[in-house]
């Protein structure tokens, strides 16, 4: 992939300013249909969804109290891991962006929430809500798009330290929640600012973030197993509250790499941005950027209906249980306007995400060119583009291009 | 859990109770919730939950109003007959406040109850009227107002009341008769209403008239004409002609309020009155834009096309902000007064000291423009 403005059949050329515009007006009725909807079954839905969840994970937690015994230890854990998804998904996700405010309901508000998670509501309402749905995909500004650790575009020069990224996006999902306090925090950037002239606000962030970390980690890893401790059960819940979230960490990032990251969803560039983007441009960069997976209904409520991506990012505050209402709409829009309407189900997502991530990890056109006949002078020259110096590099990169875009020519042919 | 101590006094504090140090391991336990919100699920009229009331009963009393009966939570303080209620009822989903007298005295079962006259175009109150079933929940607060009877009760009382003006008195003459030994109070009650029909308790008032416990004057515009308080021959003075030696208690529209408070002035008499404020919805659909006043006192002319938030820090005011465009709730703040418009849509949201949320309504300054004058606490 690259930025969409380089590519040689960029989708959105063949839009004029009055197709964006008009595309901007029919998203708006759609909002506008939905908000005059809006009402008593939704405000029933968000509850029962709250509700549901404390019960879920309160009794699983009682169920872990005796966790000694291996069934309890299966359905505590495995109920406490949906637990924490629902919490951090379809609730705290949800809520935090303001999609039940509306409710006016001081329990259930994007500005009192807090969630389960390692990052402050405050800090992911910043870098979440603000930094990435207002810049979605623009390389550079979103730092969902980059973790700012990985190499997510063909555009971004090649270095050796990233043939270790498929191993890092891994440790990364495993540790989820700490990698969004940690990018939440920018801490990348401000740790290589000298300690006296880091600014107030991070300071500040990081204070509240720790003592965060501190309750939630004493939370799952102190009270609840000692809680426990009386029928010998405190190992076991220990071992049940890590896997729980665990398992929470690895699910949510699959969705989340799921929601921008498989191929062919667009990324732009900072440059091609105009400063006074209209809200029809803004649209269209949400459209293509974003990509959707498709479900049952249990699905789309496990991904906090961020199966849903491309509605969410249309409508991020609108309430996500009428994303699936909307959805037929909003795909009608794409295929009138010759656009594509990125869906697949969440294995081919999860698949083409990592493929993308294994695929920039290496040079580029290397994973092209490589076929099990040339595998072994292919590993060395990958070896020798790693080791010897940046001159070989370039020129091995040269010529994996060209290779590449011979096979290229040759299979078009 | 935060408690103001001093800092160094905190080691003169007693020893943590048992019921605190569990109270302190639960929300251990439960973090980042409060363990009020997990015992919630299970118990929300539980003493120390926020206080809500359960709807047991709604009585239909006449075709536009109904008088819904409520269990209150546990920690309901209690109410003197008169005084009226806050309550946040979830209409279509989104929280509405409003303010009802209590219709009856304490009762021996422990509910409160309130009626409600349905007002066309009324929100809250048709809701309330048409809506509502037992099972359901509303928020509440402790009940207020100075609106009582002395005690102990006077010998003679005047008690006017028009329309739904009738709610807090009703309470009133509920406490003094359903007591064992009934009040010796004499007591005239003059009841206006449109018509009889539209005339709420009506046969429970003409039950006390039968039995001699009161003396109802009843007054209906279609038969009598306006009220008109002052006059000579159809005034007060003729309804009531002992009028000069009663305590006079008075609720109803502001219009006959300002006429008895003139006449009973120029009587020299006393007279307790209750206001119910009108919910102030008036058609702001012509007002473009007005001044915008903060909680640290600074001000700002704001243009009815110009959100709040450009307004505000064009003349300086620190905002808190985010993606300028309504999505990302970095900008919200509570609006006490007033009305602003969502440039979006041209929905209104309006906030009224007394009606809506005490701690105000929340708007997104980013995509709101004042229609009117408002006052937004930041």
């Amino acid at each position: 992939m690259t930025v969409i403005n380089k590519k040689p059949n960029n989708p959105i050329e063949n839009l004029t300013p009055e197709d964006v515009e008009q595309i901007g007006i029919e998203l708006d009725a759609i909002r506008q249909d939905v908000l005059d909807s809006r009402g008593e079954k939704d405000a029933a839905y968000i509850r029962r969804v709250v509700g549901v969840q404390r019960k879920l994970e309160l009794g699983s937690r009682a169920v872990l109290l005796v966790s000694i015994l291996p069934p309890a230890w299966v359905l505590g854990t495995a109920g406490l891991s949906v637990a924490k998804i629902l919490e951090n998904m379809e609730i705290g996700h949800n809520v935090m962006h303001g999609q039940w405010d509306w409710m006016r309901d001081p329990k259930i508000h994007s500005t009192t929430w807090e969630w389960d998670n390692a990052s402050t509501a405050e800090a992911w309402k910043h870098s979440h809500n603000e930094v990435h749905h207002t810049y979605t995909n623009i390389v550079g500004k979103d730092n969902d798009l980059g973790y700012g650790i990985m190499r997510v575009d063909e555009d971004q020069k090649w270095h050796p330290m990233y043939l270790a990224q498929p191993l890092w996006n891994f440790l990364n999902a495993c540790f989820f929640e700490y990698g969004i306090a940690a990018y939440d925090l920018e801490l990348g950037k401000n740790l290589r600012i000298p300690k006296e002239k880091r600014s107030e606000v991070f300071k500040r962030n990081t204070k509240s973030t720790l003592a965060k970390i501190r309750k939630q980690a004493s939370k799952d890893y102190v009270v609840n197993p000692l809680l426990a401790l009386p029928t010998g059960s405190l190992l076991p819940t220990l071992a049940a509250n890590v896997t729980a979230n665990l398992v929470r960490n690895l699910w949510t990032h699959s969705v989340i790499m799921c929601g921008h990251f498989p191929e062919g969803v667009e990324t732009f560039e900072r440059k091609s941005i105009d400063p006074n983007e209209t809200r029809g441009d803004w649209y269209v960069r949400q459209m293509l950027g974003s990509a959707n997976i498709s479900g049952s209904k249990g699905m789309h409520l496990m991904t906090g209906n961020l199966s849903h991506q491309i509605e969410h990012h249309l409508f991020p505050d609108l309430p996500s249980s009428r994303y699936a209402e909307v959805a037929p709409r909003v795909k009608a829009i794409f295929a009138r306007y010759d656009l594509n309407y990125h869906e697949a189900s969440l294995p081919a997502q999860v698949y083409s995400a990592w493929h993308k991530v294994v695929r920039l990890s290496l040079p580029n056109g290397f994973l092209a060119t490589t076929t099990v006949k040339n595998a072994p002078e292919q590993a060395k020259l990958l070896w020798a583009m790693s080791t010897k110096g940046s001159k070989v590099r370039r020129a091995a990169q040269a010529r994996l291009q060209q290779q590449a875009r011979k096979l290229e020519v040759a299979k078009a042919a | 859990m935060s408690t103001d101590t001093l800092p160094g006094t905190s080691r003169s504090r007693p020893r943590p109770t048992l019921r605190e140090s569990l109270r302190r391991v639960a929300s251990a336990a439960v973090t980042p919730l409060e363990v009020d919100d997990v015992l919630d699920v299970f118990h929300p009229l539980r003493s120390g939950a926020a206080l809500r009331g359960r709807i047991v009963d709604v009585q239909p009393e006449t075709d536009e109003s109904a008088t819904i009966v409520i269990k209150p939570g546990r920690d309901w303080a209690g109410h003197v007959p008169g005084q009226y209620v806050r309550i946040g009822v979830d209409v279509d989903g989104t929280r509405l406040w409003r303010t009802y007298s209590l219709t009856h005295g304490p009762r021996a079962d422990g509910c409160i109850s309130l009626t409600v006259k349905a007002i066309p175009g009324g929100v809250v109150s048709q809701h309330l009227v048409h809506r509502t079933r037992p099972g359901q929940m509303l928020q509440l607060e402790q009940a207020e107002g100075a609106f009582v009877l002395p005690q102990p009760v006077p010998d003679k009382l005047l008690l006017v009341t028009a329309g739904s003006g009738i709610t807090p008195v009703i309470g009133m003459l509920r406490n003094l008769f359903s007591r064992a030994t009934p009040a010796a109070t004499d007591i005239v009650l003059v009841h206006v209403n449109a018509s009889e029909a539209a005339a709420i308790f009506r046969d429970e008032l003409r039950a006390l008239g039968a039995d001699g416990r009161i003396t109802l004057i009843e007054r209906y515009d279609d038969q009598h004409g306006l009220l008109d308080v002052a006059h000579p021959e159809s005034g007060l003075a003729a309804l009531v002609p002992d009028l000069d030696q009663r305590l006079t208690y008075a609720c109803g529209p502001a219009g006959l309020l300002d006429a008895l408070e003139q006449h009973h002035a120029e009587r020299g008499l006393q007279l307790t009155t209750e206001r119910f404020r009108p919910v102030v919805l008036a058609d702001l659909g012509g007002l473009s834009g007005g001044p915008v006043s903060f909680a640290d006192g600074s001000l700002v002319e704001a243009d009815g096309g110009v959100p709040i938030l450009d307004a505000a820090e064009a003349a300086g005011v620190l905002m808190p902000s985010g993606c300028r465009m309504g999505i990302c709730m970095g900008c919200v703040l509570p609006l006490m007064d007033g009305a602003v418009r969502d440039l979006r849509n041209g929905a209104l949201t309006v906030a009224v000291p007394g009606e809506t949320d005490p701690a105000g309504v929340p708007i997104q300054t980013c995509i709101s423009a004042a229609a009117g004058a408002c006052s937004i606490n930041h």
